[in-house]
């Protein structure tokens, strides 16, 4: 059954969305979404100096240089904005491209004759997750399949161990570190999973298109509920509804299916964002309507 | 290499020009994105331009650089609305937003561009040069193009000024005036596309950000007013894009794009140290000068108190292997607060002169007088 093409894709683009959504699921409701793009971004340089330390393009140093990487580009970002003379949204602008900056320029320096492209580390290519296989259990897996996997599960095993302590942290700070939370450091782990999340999604989508799939459900998710755990849940369906509709849809037009997939996720938060039984602008309206009709009685 | 040499060179001249245009719009116009809280605009919409330069490309049918700027500015600024909409009438907040507007459209670009590549179009690698930029590749019609624009959009914010000021700081109080707050709004958001264009040939998609925020964010630091901001702002952004060009120029090989980026960081990190007022050298030189003065005043007061107590004139310094005392005692002799006594005996203490005693009474009264 795992020897079908069409299916590994799609499994890895549902588990793209799945494991990348769970994290993102807390930057959106944090107000932090965009540190998913500067972690996306500065992991260039991550990987060209781990590339220069260790020789080393891909695996488990990798993914922990790229886990060191996020969080530089985090504290950098901190630390520039507890100065108080930027603010921290100008703080992630100037970092992000200031470590990318460097990286290109060190490739430029020492690495001119190596493949390591930062195109492909940007846009990465979902295609081709069945040529890089692993044997697991006898089977043989993508790569990228298993590394997915494992990342959905470190990314969920870490919710579900401290979902009580990621609920009061991520809604009530201050409640969290009076009862003696460590909510910084919660939020410290969780953006260390966001960038090895991002590492091992490279291979598959790139960064850009992980902003995608690490915003875009979980955004999705919030305009239909108020409940965190089925944040979760819808950010998981859009994931796979997506994976699924953007690869038929590629393979139907011959295009990019990592785009693809990531504009379905687009499609969902667009049709969430119009016909949200709540917060939709469709039930807005009409709310708005009902309202002004019945304003006839006054107050 | 001579200078005189390198300003006659074609290319440089092109890059020079280019990326001092670049500099003066996206500074000018980063100030605003920067003061109202949208500094990684510039990011989004720079994302979000590719898919219209790939349409501007399907359309015109080749790399033609008036309508792959035309599709960036439509696509652009469309991200930008849809980013307004998504705010203001959802609960998203402006981060959620801008996010989903940078990837989604993004993808959208990387869709396109699969589509170009799969047509088998022959020039089409050109267009991956706008992912990090080509400044190399700047020719002559180009800068006419990005120097009309550049004209364009300060004019605009000429002759919005005030309405764009008040909406920056005072959107509320805008709108009782009568200003179309929104509108204007909007346009300052739809006006860093036009920043984002002039950018995409000379630093690409991905450092457009940096150069939105970080001639703003060097300016904030010296200037408490917007207009000299916005001037500040065009000038770093300026004085990056030329030493960016020339570095990159004469060190053949090196991006000119992340060299610009690097050069405004920079001149961001020496602001945000050295800037009058708001440096956090100067906070931290205050900081230690305190300290300084502090235990200066403990000294004298001690020595004071001591003298008294002993009713002697002439005190041993009990702390000769102490750092900071035996400073603090230095100081106060060079201050002509203290006397070096040298008795027979050949061992040395500290005495207080006149102007010391009535120094240390003058801080006992103050010390005792807020104990008491």
């Amino acid at each position: 059954m795992l020897d079908n093409i069409e299916l590994q894709i799609i499994l890895v683009g549902a588990l793209v969305g799945i494991a990348s959504s769970a994290v993102g699921t807390f930057l959106i409701l944090r107000g932090n979404s965009m540190l998913s793009d500067a972690i996306s971004h500065s992991i260039v340089f991550g990987i060209v100096v781990v590339w220069l330390l260790t020789h080393q393009q891909s695996g488990p140093v990798q993914l922990i240089g790229a886990a060191l990487t996020g969080l530089l580009t985090v504290f950098l970002t901190e630390a520039l904005a507890s100065t108080k003379r930027i603010k921290q949204d100008a703080a992630i602008g100037l970092v992000f491209p200031a470590l990318f900056s460097i990286g290109v320029l060190l490739l430029n320096l020492y690495a001119s004759d190596v493949h390591i492209d930062t195109h492909t580390v940007l846009l990465g290519e979902i295609g081709f997750v069945w040529l890089d296989t692993t044997e697991l259990f006898g089977y043989h897996l993508p790569q990228a399949l298993v590394s997915m996997g494992i990342m959905t599960l470190i990314n969920y095993g870490f919710i579900a161990l401290f979902y009580k302590e990621l609920k009061l942290a991520t809604f009530d700070p201050a409640l969290a570190k009076t009862l003696g939370f460590t909510p910084t450091l919660l939020f410290y782990i969780l953006l260390m999973l966001t960038s090895s999340t991002a590492v091992a999604a490279f291979d598959a989508v790139g960064a850009v298109l992980f902003i995608a799939f690490a915003i875009v459900p979980p955004a999705a998710a919030y305009l239909l509920t108020d409940r965190l755990w089925m944040m979760f849940v819808i950010g998981s369906c859009i994931s796979v509804i997506s994976s699924v509709s953007g690869y038929y849809l590629a393979a139907y037009w011959n295009v990019s299916i990592g785009g693809m997939m990531a504009i379905m996720t687009g499609v969902c938060l667009m049709l969430a964002f119009l016909g949200g039984p709540r917060y939709g602008v469709l039930s807005q309206w009409l709310r708005r309507r009902r309202a002004r009709q019945s304003q006839t009685m006054p107050y | 290499m001579q200078w005189s040499l390198l300003l006659n060179d074609y290319t440089f001249q092109n890059v020079i020009v280019g990326a001092s245009l670049l500099g003066m719009i996206s500074g000018a116009l980063g100030t605003f994105a920067v003061l109202r809280r949208q500094s990684l605009l510039g990011d989004a919409i720079s994302h979000a331009a590719l898919p219209g330069i790939c349409l501007g490309f399907i359309i015109s049918g080749g790399r033609s650089m008036g309508s792959i700027m035309l599709g960036a500015l439509t696509t652009g600024a469309l991200a930008a609305l849809v980013m307004l909409a998504l705010t203001r009438m959802s609960r998203l907040k402006t981060d959620a937003a801008l996010g989903i507007c940078l990837s989604v459209f993004f993808a959208v670009g990387i869709v396109l561009l699969t589509y170009l590549q799969g047509t088998n179009n022959a020039s089409q690698g050109g267009l991956e040069a706008f992912l990090f930029g080509q400044a190399a590749a700047t020719l002559r019609s180009d800068l006419w193009l990005m120097g009309s624009i550049t004209l364009g959009a300060l004019l605009l914010l000429a002759a919005l000024w005030k309405q764009a000021k008040l909406v920056t700081f005072d959107a509320e109080y805008a709108r009782t005036l009568g200003i179309p707050a929104t509108f204007i709004e909007a346009l300052l958001t739809v006006m860093v596309t036009l920043a984002v264009v002039v950018g995409l040939q000379m630093v690409g998609v991905v450092l457009m950000a940096a150069m939105i925020v970080a001639p703003a964010a060097a300016a904030r630091q010296w200037s408490r007013h917007l207009g000299s901001m916005v001037v500040l702002a065009a000038g770093f952004g300026v004085v990056s894009g030329i030493t960016g060009a020339t570095i990159s120029t004469l060190s053949r090989g090196l991006a000119t794009g992340p060299l610009i980026i690097l050069t405004a960081s920079a001149i961001v990190i020496v602001s945000l140290a050295i800037a009058p007022q708001r440096g956090l050298l100067w906070g931290v030189l205050k900081h230690y000068r305190q300290k300084w003065t502090l235990h200066k005043q403990q000294m004298l007061y001690t020595m004071y108190k001591w003298q008294l107590a002993n009713a002697s004139s002439h005190t041993r310094s009990q702390a000769q292997g102490l750092l900071w005392p035996r400073l603090a005692l230095l100081r106060l002799y060079r201050e002509g607060f203290l006397a070096r006594e040298h008795s027979d005996r050949s061992y040395s203490g500290w005495s207080l002169t006149k102007s010391g005693i009535t120094e240390a009474q003058r801080l006992t009264a103050v010390l005792e007088g807020k104990i008491q």
